[in-house]
């Protein structure tokens, strides 16, 4: 049963992977329901689900939800938008990444988190010091990542296209470019899961709306309900638009996975 | 000599030895006076420098001396008069095998319908009608490899250069694909420059044979092949093939065991 590498059926891995869920979901009501674990610190599952409905219906939790998706996004793409051309430069020409790498490395180790306060002094606790926060938290990532990739393409590619009597500037357009173009795809989703980490974080600190907002509310009323099922939508919000981005890229991609 | 295709003069390549190391002398000042529309193989040991030599020609390494000429100009850089075809499989993977074969004729600016119309010929002549929309993952060695041909040849280059194309393929590919290339040869009468340390396949597909000495590698045997064309496998096993395949076994064998003692 047990051979390494061995692959299993679609079913079995459908069944496995709701299985392990349910177990989580079951351990969880026998602690609570069972009354192993006090309801002031961990509310039971039902519980959790009618604070979600309150939460929907009663306290307008979809403008929350809206809102940090809205910040993430944004704060995401702007950083896309700048970080993932400078990769790609860095990535292809040597003396550009000699110039940038040392010190995107650096700034790359720097927590976003930690920028917090300072941000707040700069920018208040608007939406431009939260769109802040996940640009310096996702930036310097994917500039190093991006880098990298374009840096490791294939030589024999590219000396392929040279023979074929492409120029420089089309070995980066014909070559560089479409060779990466999957493992760039796969290193935005990659940052963008990281990128919700920030959001909370943000929202946590200096916030009147949006999901960590919302649990920081519910924490001073101890409703660990509430914070349960803010922190469930954050996993399912996650999972969706992962789920998303694997089937953009091999709608995108399909010589990847013929 | 002012009817040569392609000319190298004393053209010799030293790596740079790390640190304390001595430098490797990978190719000794080597001169070779290439005709038109002939078939060159170069046979040799592995580690002998043959493959630095056609990357010389290539212009995708640079010798430390010396000059390569084609039709008379140096050589700098690569670029499209001098097509070539990597041992390793170089179809760029995103692109369909006729946009592989497209490549080239793209780069240049080529219109789209005159464009169709190359890549089909050459579709057909390699054998892959019915592949035009396969992505290279899907293809087999021996097909990756025959695309890469059709690409390299669709460029219409000067010479092709061919650094063991067919070295990563079973036998029988092999065989299939020495008599395929031979075929396009016979027919479009390209200039040929083709590495193997394949002794067999060297007699086969050549107009004449060279034969490198182990590293430091220069060239030790200069053998015309005076076997008739069309030549199909049957060839192989004829009396005349088989002496010469003895005689630069012999030579092969002397270089190799010099290579193993090193």
């Amino acid at each position: 049963m047990f051979r390494p590498l061995e692959p299993i059926s679609n079913k079995a891995r459908i069944l496995l992977g709701l299985g392990f869920f349910a177990a989580f979901v079951a351990l969880w009501s026998w602690a609570t329901f069972g009354g192993y674990v006090s309801r002031t610190f961990l509310a039971d599952p039902l519980t959790m689900i009618e604070e979600g409905r309150l939460l929907l219906f009663k306290f307008n939790f979809l403008y929350d939800i809206g809102m940090t998706i809205w910040r993430v996004v944004g704060g995401f793409v702007l950083a896309a938008i700048v970080a993932v051309p400078l990769g790609i430069v860095m990535g292809a020409f040597k003396p550009i990444e000699a110039l940038f790498e040392p010190f995107v490395s650096f700034a790359r180790y720097l927590p976003a988190s930690a920028f917090i306060p300072l941000l707040i002094l700069w920018a208040g606790i608007g939406e431009t010091q939260k769109l802040l926060v996940i640009f310096i938290g996702s930036f310097f990532q994917l500039v190093l990542m991006v880098a990298v990739s374009v840096g490791n393409t294939r030589r024999d590619l590219v000396e392929a296209a040279y023979t074929l009597g492409s120029s420089d500037q089309a070995i980066v357009r014909r070559v560089l470019l479409p060779a990466n173009s999957p493992e760039i795809a796969e290193i935005l989703r990659l940052v963008l899961g990281w990128a919700w980490t920030y959001v909370i974080v943000a929202e946590l600190i200096g916030s009147s709306s949006g999901i960590g907002h919302m649990i920081v509310d519910s924490q001073a009323l101890l409703n660990t309900g509430q914070i349960i099922f803010g922190i469930i939508v954050i996993g399912l919000i996650g999972l969706v638009s992962d789920f998303l981005f694997k089937a953009v890229n091999r709608a995108l991609f399909p010589w990847r996975f013929a | 000599m002012s009817g040569s295709k392609l000319e190298i003069d004393k053209v010799g390549r030293i790596f740079p030895g790390a640190k304390d190391r001595e430098p490797t002398v990978a190719l000794m000042p080597t001169s070779l006076s290439i005709n038109a529309n002939d078939f060159i193989t170069i046979l040799g040991p592995s580690g002998c420098g043959k493959s630095t030599l056609l990357r010389i020609v290539a212009g995708l390494d640079l010798q430390n001396q010396g000059e390569v000429r084609l039709d008379g100009r140096p050589v700098a850089g690569p670029g499209r008069d001098r097509g070539m075809v990597f041992q390793s499989y170089t179809l760029f993977p995103w692109l369909t095998v006729e946009q592989n074969i497209a490549f080239g004729l793209k780069e240049r600016g080529v219109a789209e319908t005159e464009r169709a119309r190359i890549v089909s010929s050459y579709v057909d002549k390699v054998g892959l009608r019915g592949f035009e929309r396969h992505w290279p993952k899907q293809l087999s060695g021996g097909m990756q490899q025959r695309t890469a041909i059709a690409r390299a040849l669709a460029n219409d280059p000067e010479i092709l250069l061919l650094d063991e194309p067919f070295g990563a393929l079973d036998n029988q590919t092999r065989a299939l694909m020495q008599e395929l290339l031979l075929g396009i040869w016979e027919r479009e009468r390209k200039t040929v420059l083709f590495v193997t340390h394949d002794i067999e396949e060297a007699i086969f597909l050549a107009s004449r044979v060279l034969v490198m000495t182990a590293r430091p590698g220069k060239i030790k045997t200069d053998l015309a092949v005076d076997l008739p064309y069309p030549r199909t496998y049957k060839i192989k096993t004829t009396p005349a093939f088989i002496a010469l395949k003895e005689r630069l076994t012999e030579d092969i064998r002397s270089e190799a065991i010099k290579a193993d003692a090193h």
